[in-house]
Order: C-alpha cells, then structure tokens, then sequence
C-alpha cells in the first residue's frame, strides 16, 4: 500500500473516514490524505480531527458533474502516490465510485459495512445475492472502496492535522446544476432511532397508520416500513423504507407488524439487538429471524399495546 | 436518437436456497433485476414521448440470455444486443462495463443509455458509472424524472437531502431510480411477438477488447448471515411486554 485518500462532500461521512483508513493503515507505514472540493470549513474540520488535508478550491468543480470530481481526486491519486481511495457510500459516493474505479483503473467495492487490515490485504464485507449473503473480499490493484455510513465512527479530535491548498485541472463533461430543492417535509433519519416500529404489507389500510405511529411515539422511537409501503402504496415516505434499497438499521429493539421476512427486507434490520414481529402466518420467513413472535392479527396487537404501554 | 437499456441477467433471488450457509444457484432461473426494468420502462417512455428511435437492450450474460432477453422485447424494447459470456468472473462489474461500453459503440446514434440504480443481486452500482468513463459521457444517477430538449436533458437527481436538477447535454448516461416508475406488464401478444423481434448475438470473440483491467475483485467467502434469534413464541401482549422489558430494550 502506497498511500491512501479519503473523501466524501458530507462533512459528517467525510469524518467517518478518517476512522476507516486509521482502521486499514495503522499496521502499514502509509501516508493519508483527506480531499476537500471546495468545502473549507470541512476541510477546518478535518484537519482539527488530525487529517492531512489536500484542499481543492476550484468553483468550476461541481459536485453535481461526476466526472469533474473523478478527474480531481484521480490526479491527487497520483500526486499523493495513492492507491487506496475511501469515499462514503452515500448516493453521490457510490456514483462516484465507479467512475472513479475506471478512471484510475482500480477495482471497486460499494456499500462496504466492514473492513479490516490482514496480511496486507484489506478485507471487505459487503451484502451480495439481494442480502442473502455477506460476501468477504478484497481488491488486487488499486482499490476504491466506498464505505457505509455509520460502519465506522467520527474520531476523537486530535489536532495535528494540516491543510494543504492543491491545484487540479477541471475534467468537465457536460452537465449543468440548475437548481437543489431540499427535501421537504419528512426528514427523519431511521437508522438513528433506537426503536423502530415497522410495518409491512399486513397493514390493512392507511388510516391505521396512525396507531402504529402512536405506538412509535409512545416508545420513543421512529416509524419504519417495508419497500411496498413506501413505493407502491406510497403510504409512507422513500424515507422510512428499511432494507436493501432503503436504510440499514441497527436499533436496540424492533418491532416488525405484518412483515413476512423476505430477504430484500431483513438485511435492513438484521443488526438490530432485539426484533419482534408479529405476523398472522405461522410459516413467515420473519419468525425466523425474530427473537420474540406473537402469531396474530397486528392490528389488534398495536391497539393492546396502545392501552399497556 | 436511440435509448439504450443495459439489464443484467441475474439469478431468480426468490428462489434462492441457502444450504449450510451457502447460497444454491443451481436450477434456479434466470431473468432481469427489478430495477432495470425500471430503467427499460422509462426508455420505453422517452421513446413514445419523443416519437421516434428505438430502444435497444444490450445485456451480457450467459447462453440463457437469449431467453431472459425476451423479457424486455415484451416490455417495449426494439432490439436486443446480447453478448454471451461464460466466464466466472463474468460477473465482475469492470468486466461488464467494458463489455457493455464496446457495445454500446456498435450501436448507431446511442442519445441516452439507462441503467437501474443498481443490480437486484449485487447493489452494487458502478457499471453505469464506469460505462459513462468508458464512453467519456456525462452521467446522472439516482435520476428520478427525465425530459428531452432537443440535444440536452432535464433531469432530476435524487440525493438524500433533497433533488437536484441538471441540464445534461446528449448523448448521456442515466442510472434511475427502483420508483422513477412502474413498469407495463406485457400483454399475451407482446409476449408471442418478442420473439420475433430482432435480435443480435455476440460472442466475445467478436470483439477486440483487452479485458485486462489492471485490478480485480477476489471473494473469500459468499455466506448467508448466521442469525442466532430466540425465536421464542410468545402469546399474549403482556408476555411480549414483559420480555421486551427483561431485555432492557423498553
């Protein structure tokens, strides 16, 4: 390993990272570097949590345009003799991802929830076959590997770090930001609430949301779902979709209402410490994987722990 | 103008068996991932909007694919490119995309090229990406509505935080959104008439391609999660309430 970089446009992710490449270079003697494009108080940041930052400031970079920020952090591989690439596996970082991987001819891992240093290899896992599966692999070559977040926390600060201002050429292809309209409305974040009540294709309508909602509240914890709820029912926010298109969640306790358990959904919710379901089917893949299960019609459970709680 | 839609060919994920942890793909059938008919339905759409071009799915996989293929004819495409690859290490994403890239060139006057967000199987989205480099093109993910204006495109690309709209100029590179839409179930006699649509089948030989990409994805192990839930019935809300309370978790 020559050198590695780390970068990501959210400052908090950007932090995460730091943590990650401490977690694959401690035993190797590599110097790392944290990008910023064009985000001074990240770049503030990063250097006050210890990082050695590589600065850009070039307005013509724009985080909308891939292609742009591929070419700057493909030239600051090479400037830094790096031949590892962190970024967060958020939306823009999984699409940078592959175009980064191509464009230094590196091989490319997304969505990476672990990752440890072993006899000089760094081995990722990540979930392969819909969930199914984890797979545990690692990257012969240059290598960018794009890291969940929350898979590693922010660290401490440190201080120690430094900011170096560097020039880049600007790569552009031929795409303009005309405008970012913010999301609206529901901006819960599932995967920090420590109790999820999540519902699934059982629930029999949408005015019966607002119990399960009550329930939620009464908990202190967050409103989840499956993906039909959100997608084709459109009941509940894109938001709220817990699994493998949607949010990986690692609550202390999880309760799933008429939820079967298919995979695509369980992947997002097998972390949690505690999970009961409550389901009418005997056989439903969910009871599998729960710790507590309550054969019965979730309706009526929700209304009973309404009352007890 | 034509749209291109790259699918991928990829096992049945229902019928997946897990034996000792390991995933059982024998026999279990082959068809596209959910998402790229996603991505299909909206080049069918662009297409109808615009009144002219064809939709041409290319798509690499093995021998089968020459069946999963009429899939998409049902739905609305034009044509099929399919390349035939029976490498293990078909299914690597750098391999793919030079694959799919190289025949993206063979195709005349490619004006938008759409991937689904990321493969029902692996989820891992680079192809579109590493395609888009390939091919030197602009690109958009996570696109969640598309309109064509002459030789750019409005598109809105969803991010966590919010949508943000770009003019892209064309040709392009697009991987959309699982809810950009729903795509049409084809009829009985679309599905008869997919197989009379044309189709055209490469082996790799065919082309002149250094597949050599300089790095590579080596897997270790590919094992289902081992879950070690209590799966303890209980019968009543009290019970249950009691439980969760012995956890500590409410």
């Amino acid at each position: 390993m020559a050198g590695i970089l780390t970068y990501s446009e959210m400052d908090g992710l950007a932090l995460e990272l730091l943590t990650a490449s401490a977690a694959i270079a401690e035993k190797s003697d590599v110097s790392v570097h944290a990008v910023t494009i064009n985000n001074s108080e990240q770049a503030a940041a990063l250097s006050a949590a210890g990082a050695a930052v590589y600065a850009v400031q070039k307005e013509e970079i724009v985080l909308g345009d891939t292609a742009a920020v591929a070419g700057a952090i493909t030239q600051l591989m090479n400037r830094a003799d790096a031949d590892v690439v962190l970024i967060s596996s958020n939306r823009r970082g999984k699409e940078l991802a592959g175009r980064l991987a191509q464009a230094a001819g590196a091989g490319c891992l997304t969505d990476v929830s672990g990752m440890t240093l072993t006899e000089g290899k760094i081995i990722c896992e990540r979930n392969a076959l819909g969930g199914a599966t984890v797979v545990t692999q690692y990257i012969e070559g240059k290598k960018i590997i794009a890291v969940r977040p929350r898979a590693f926390t922010p660290p401490a600060q440190s201080g120690g770090g430094s900011i170096e201002s560097v020039d880049v050429e600007v790569q552009s292809t031929g795409v303009k930001v005309l405008e970012f309209v913010p999301k609206a409305g529901d901006s819960v974040n599932i995967e920090e609430a420590a109790i999820l009540v999540a519902v699934g294709q059982g629930l029999a309508d949408q005015a019966g949301l607002t119990e399960v909602q009550e329930l939620a509240a009464k908990l202190g914890g967050e409103v989840g779902c499956s993906k039909p709820i959100a997608t084709d029912k459109k009941w509940l926010s894109e938001e709220r979709v817990i699994g493998l298109s949607g949010k990986k969640c690692k609550p202390e306790l999880a309760l799933l209402f008429g939820i079967s358990g298919q995979v695509q959904f369980t992947v997002g919710i097998r972390d949690a410490k505690i999970i009961a379901a409550v389901n009418t089917d005997e056989n439903a893949a969910i009871n599998y994987l729960a710790d507590y299960v309550i054969q019965s019609d979730m309706h009526q459970i929700i209304k009973e722990m309404n009352e007890k709680l | 103008m034509n749209i291109v839609v790259a699918m991928k060919q990829i096992p049945d994920l229902q019928q997946i068996r897990i034996r000792n942890r390991k995933p059982v793909l024998d026999g279990v059938p082959m068809g596209f991932g959910n998402i790229d008919k996603n991505a299909l339905e909206a080049g069918v759409i662009l297409k109808e909007k615009l009144g002219e071009g064809k939709v041409i799915v290319v798509s690499v996989g093995n021998q089968e694919v020459e069946e999963t293929i009429k899939e998409a004819l049902a739905a609305g495409a034009d044509e099929g490119f399919l390349v035939i690859d029976e490498a293990e290490a078909a299914m690597e994403s750098s391999r793919a995309a030079l694959i799919l890239a190289e025949s993206i060139r063979t195709i005349e006057e490619p004006g938008i090229i759409l991937f689904g967000e990321g493969s029902g199987d692996n989820y891992s989205g680079q192809v579109g990406s590493r395609v888009a480099q390939i091919l030197n093109l602009p690109q958009v993910g996570y696109v969640s509505s598309i309109e064509v204006e002459g030789n750019t495109a409005l598109v809105s690309r969803s991010l966590e935080d919010g949508e943000e709209k770009l003019q892209v100029s064309l040709p392009a590179v697009f991987s959309v959104l699982a809810d950009i839409n729903e795509p049409r179930i084809p009829s009985v006699t679309q599905i008869l008439k997919a197989g009379k649509k044309p189709k055209e089948v490469m082996e790799l030989d065919d082309f002149d391609m250094d597949l050599d990409t300089g790095a590579r994805v080596e897997t270790v192990s590919n094992l289902a999660p081992e879950s070690n839930r209590k799966q303890i019935k209980v019968n009543t809300v009290d019970e249950l309430i009691q439980s969760l309370k012995t956890e500590g978790v409410i």
